[in-house]
């Protein structure tokens, strides 16, 4: 082996050339695709990291919410969800996995702004939650990505009347100037309506009239929430709005409502029954979710309980359209430099083998066997892609070290603020691993061809070969 | 057939046929050849070129197969032997000196003469001393460490016959061996084949053009046109 290594080495230094700028070509499909690899990284595990800060990892649902709930949140609320949270938090295999166990409410209605000489309304998706516990969740950051926030103190527990809304909703409700949002100018004056409020919003008015006591003394602008009750009775509460939150996605920006698990309970149970649509887990690693998903439903069977799990993923049907639109990405600049790769070894170790075609035939006629010759050429191709992966990897490590303290920022898609850019070259080792193995299987494999030419070569003619 | 009091043969060919298909036409490289090459001996094929001495040298070398007849050499049928058991045949019995002298490029003399060594198994140990020997033995010593590039022609040659020489195998094959060096180096080297051939008692099959070279033999094979026309015992065991 070590003569094979040896005789492979040195011809490699001796064409220098040739081998060099094979070994570049390995290695800018080595840079490309790691650099790539850390870009991806980066959009999966920040994607990842900001659907669990927001949504967990797991949600228990009543069974059935996850097809048909959507339009009838308040119908499908999970009886004495406190128990089941006992249950749940108590379990000696899920307490050491869980990091956050929340209650949340879905809901919808109209939130409406009548202050002063206003008169809009707007359908609302809005989430009942308990603020502090959001806070926990939105400090999550497993892979170390930076994106964490700091607790947000325009909400707390202590004051179930206060909320957000989404920037676009904030628009709409004319918010903008005592809510101090910039970019947001006043409607055009045509579009103005002079007119008394119709039936529907008088309605409201009135409704929220009549709530109006219980809920003032909030801090900021207030707007009123009307919804059906699970007896379908109108319900309104109003909802001080503490700032605006923007959205990343307009139509849910223009409806968004974020207010106090309580005030939510309030709006669709009235004097009923408080239940919840969901309980949230959010987990301390991703790597738990299998485990606590089958935990969950284990315990659920064996307490005969109607509820159902979900995770992230399939909450957020955008998280894995991504995730496959840049591994479909990936898989092609993958194909297209392993096609270059395959062709740059193959062309170099081609010209080697014509070369000392003579040679081959002197090995062979002192005993060398075919098997020997054919594993110096592939020797050679391997320590060609070697050589090239890892100045490839070096490099892509160097330049994404760069690009990170550079500061550069960007918008990714369904954000609506800039973050810095991160290629995470490094965040997933074994497929950056895959990535440098491949390719150095690839080099190999190219010059399988012609080693097993090189092997085949009649030992007569060629040392006949000049 | 061997007669009593004659040196064993080292090489048996019966009635071997080499044909070529060279394009469209067929060449008749050898022609029914019988013969026996006695061990021990510095044996010269001698013929024009296209004769089919390096036919024959590569018949009895292992390295090219006869079209009929059957190719014998320190008493193995070769034609029972699949490739891999050719290759290891060739590593330990048969050592190659070539006309244009082959060395490999990227090794050193050293390495060179030492492959052969790696390529039966031999120790490091003991590998380092024959290799160191046998380079002393063709006056190499020196240029041990040299790169072949870095060798004149006559030394390239010497660096060949200390890598034919050096797993002391039973049978030598020199095509031509002087036919790229001048005159005086011709000389010098085939003094020394004559040389090692009678200290290391290995037999020499050594094939030449040049007729000014038949006094160097113990025996001669004549080809012309793929046939023997001539074997003649210069001089006696």
């Amino acid at each position: 082996m070590s003569i094979l290594f040896k005789i492979a080495w040195r011809n490699i230094v001796r064409n220098r050339r040739r081998s060099l700028m094979t070994a570049s070509a390995v290695g800018a499909g080595a840079l490309a695709m790691l650099l790539f690899l850390g870009y991806t990284t980066y959009i999966f595990l920040g994607m990842e990291t900001g659907n669990v800060q927001r949504l967990g990892h797991l949600r228990v649902f009543r069974a059935g919410y996850f097809l048909y709930g959507a339009g009838n949140p308040t119908a499908y609320g999970i009886d004495s969800y406190r128990e089941v949270m006992t249950l749940i938090g108590a379990d000696p295999v899920l307490r050491p996995m869980i990091s956050v166990l929340t209650p949340t409410q879905s809901l919808m209605g109209i939130a409406a702004n009548y202050s002063g000489d206003n008169s809009a309304s707007r359908t609302f998706l809005g989430e009942g939650l308990i603020p502090s516990d959001r806070n926990r969740m939105r400090r999550w950051d497993q892979y170390g990505t930076g994106n964490v926030f700091p607790a947000d103190l325009r909400m707390s527990d202590a004051d179930p009347g206060r909320g957000l809304i989404g920037a676009g909703l904030a628009r709409i409700l004319n918010l903008c100037a005592p809510l101090h949002l910039a970019d947001c100018p006043p409607p055009p004056a045509s579009a103005r309506s002079d007119e008394p409020r119709g039936p529907v919003n008088a309605d409201i008015a009135e409704l929220a009239g009549r709530d109006a006591a219980a809920s003032r003394g909030a801090h900021g602008p207030e707007i009123d929430l009307l919804a059906a009750t699970v007896g379908g009775a109108p319900n309104v509460v109003s909802l001080a709005v503490a700032g605006a939150q923007p959205q990343g996605v307009k139509e849910l920006d223009d409806a968004y409502v974020l207010m106090h698990l309580a005030l939510a309970q309030q709006l669709v149970y009235g004097r009923e029954e408080h239940k919840v649509t969901a309980i949230v887990l959010q987990l301390r690693a991703s790597g738990y979710m299998s485990a606590a998903r089958a935990r969950l439903a284990a315990l659920f069977r064996e307490h005969h309980l109607d509820l159902e799990v979900r995770d992230f993923a399939e909450l957020t049907p955008f998280y894995g359209q991504v995730i496959r639109l840049f591994s479909s990405i990936f898989l092609f600049i993958a194909l297209v430099m392993g096609m270059i790769v395959l062709f740059a070894v193959v062309n170099t170790m081609t010209m080697n083998v014509m070369e000392r075609t003579n040679e081959i035939g002197t090995s062979r006629a002192m005993g060398v066997r075919r098997g020997q010759i054919r594993a110096q050429f592939l020797l050679e191709g391997a320590l060609i892609g070697a050589m090239g992966t890892a100045v490839g990897a070096v490099l892509a490590i160097v330049i994404a070290a760069t690009v990170n303290r550079s500061g550069v920022t960007w918008i990714p898609p369904g954000n609506s603020t800039a973050i810095p850019l991160h290629l995470n070259v490094l965040g997933r080792p074994l497929l950056a691993l895959g990535v440098c193995v491949g390719l150095v299987l690839v080099a190999t494999l190219a010059a399988l061809l012609p080693a097993n030419r090189a092997a085949r070569l009649s030992v007569v003619d060629a040392l006949r070969h000049v | 057939m061997t007669q009593p009091g004659a040196p064993a043969s080292v090489v048996r060919l019966k009635h071997v046929a080499k044909t070529y298909q060279a394009g469209a036409i067929e060449v008749r490289a050898l022609k029914d050849i019988t013969l026996e090459i006695p061990s021990d001996r510095f044996s010269m094929v001698i013929g024009a070129s296209g004769s089919g001495k390096t036919t024959l040298l590569n018949l009895v070398g292992c390295i090219d197969t006869p079209s009929a007849g059957t190719v014998e050499v320190c008493r193995q049928n070769i034609a029972a032997l699949d490739d891999d058991a050719v290759a290891d045949f060739r590593a330990r019995n048969i050592g190659f000196i070539f006309q244009s002298f082959s060395l490999i490029p990227v090794l050193s003399a050293y390495e060179n003469v030492e492959l052969p060594l790696l390529l039966v198994g031999m120790p490091a140990a003991e590998r380092r001393w024959r290799t160191l020997a046998m380079l002393e033995a063709v006056g190499l010593a020196e240029q041990a460490r040299q790169q072949p590039n870095e060798l004149s022609g006559g030394q390239k040659q010497r660096v060949a016959i200390a890598r034919a020489l050096v797993k002391q195998p039973q049978l030598v094959l020199a095509d031509e061996p002087t036919a790229n060096l001048d005159s005086a180096t011709g000389a010098a080297i085939i003094s020394l084949m004559r040389r090692v051939q009678a200290d290391s008692h290995t037999t020499f099959i050594f094939a030449t053009h040049d007729p000014q070279l038949i006094s160097h033999a113990d025996e001669i094979f004549a080809i012309r046109d793929g046939e023997l026309i001539e074997h003649r015992t210069v001089a006696a065991p």
